[in-house]
């Protein structure tokens, strides 16, 4: 415990949207989705905005369950990413206000989607669980809504390999 | 070119997402079906690496998965997916088109079950495979 006083709070937040910042724009298949993250504290909502490239059934016309699925699998790994990168920027080893070295991101072993309503086109929201994290693996759980949160739309579990933490030798 | 084909491509030109990702038939029929994406930097998922997000190979066998479906001899009216798991073996060699091959081998009078496999240039050793299981209307006044 430290005497000195906190750090103000524009300070901390633009660090920790630095952070967030640099682990999004490095994917571009991210960019491509349109997926936006809604950060509060640690907490990340992913965030689909609506897009006519997004349809899968024009009929409907309803989300392609693609799309669906790459939303929730997108939002399990930046769950998982912005953890691992949050310990790390709270206890000071990385800054990311400064040039912050590429973020691994943890590889996908299998995903599994429920589909349970159609995806109507609209924005749509997603939550990550992660529900065990250890050195090598990670199983993650992921919500998705749209109107209404208590409706969910589609849910997924996943595992993933986790990257060597920082420091460590490549494979 | 076969009917059935032009069909196919007028199927997945009217679907936007499946348009927007550059996706075209190899084949179809027969409950089967085969759909190529090419490799296109904009749905790289590890800028380190460059191999494509599963995201957009998870798309890629969702459709061709549906498109099995609907190519079913029973002749369904219409599908989507009620779950799809997807297993991920290897990265996608960047710069290689994928191609996915799926199979709809089973159906009741409302559930289809299907596989699908996901290869790029390298046919002997998949990227990924998935099975799913998918909603099945019937058209109306067919058989039960």
């Amino acid at each position: 415990m430290t005497s000195s006083r906190p750090e103000p709070v524009q300070v901390i937040k633009q660090r920790r949207d630095a952070a967030l910042g640099g682990l999004l724009s490095g994917v571009p298949y991210i960019a491509y989705l349109g997926i936006q993250f809604d950060r509060r504290g640690d907490e990340l909502t992913a965030i689909l905005p609506f897009d006519e490239k997004l349809i899968g059934n024009p009929a409907l016309p309803a989300l392609h369950g693609g799309v669906t699925a790459a939303f929730l699998e997108v939002a399990a790994i930046i769950e998982l990413a912005w953890g691992s990168l949050w310990e790390e920027m709270e206890a000071g080893r990385v800054d990311p206000t400064a040039e912050m070295p590429p973020v691994r991101l943890p590889k996908t072993i299998d995903f599994t989607v429920d589909y349970l309503r159609t995806g109507l086109p609209r924005d749509a929201y997603a939550r990550a669980r992660i529900n065990r994290s250890g050195r090598r693996y990670a199983s993650v759980h992921v919500e998705a809504w749209q109107d209404n949160r208590a409706r969910l739309f589609a849910q997924g579990t996943g595992h993933f390999l986790m990257p060597p933490p920082p420091g460590a030798p490549t494979e | 070119m076969t009917d059935i084909i032009r069909i196919a491509r007028q199927f997945i030109e009217a679907i936007p997402h499946a348009r927007a990702l550059g996706m075209a038939f190899d084949s179809l029929g027969d409950g089967k079906a085969v759909i190529s994406m090419p490799y296109d930097p904009r749905f790289v998922g590890d800028p380190a690496t460059g191999v494509i997000h599963g995201g957009a190979v998870s798309a890629l066998m969702d459709t061709a998965s549906g498109a099995a479906v609907m190519c079913h001899p029973t002749g369904p009216a219409s599908t989507a997916t009620l779950d799809l798991r997807i297993d991920y073996f290897r990265a996608a060699t960047p710069g290689q088109k994928i191609t996915a091959r799926a199979e709809c081998y089973h159906v009741t009078r409302s559930v289809a079950f299907v596989r699908v496999t996901a290869t790029d240039e390298d046919e002997s050793r998949p990227v990924a495979a998935a099975t799913g299981a998918f909603t099945l209307d019937r058209p109306k006044g067919a058989a039960p």
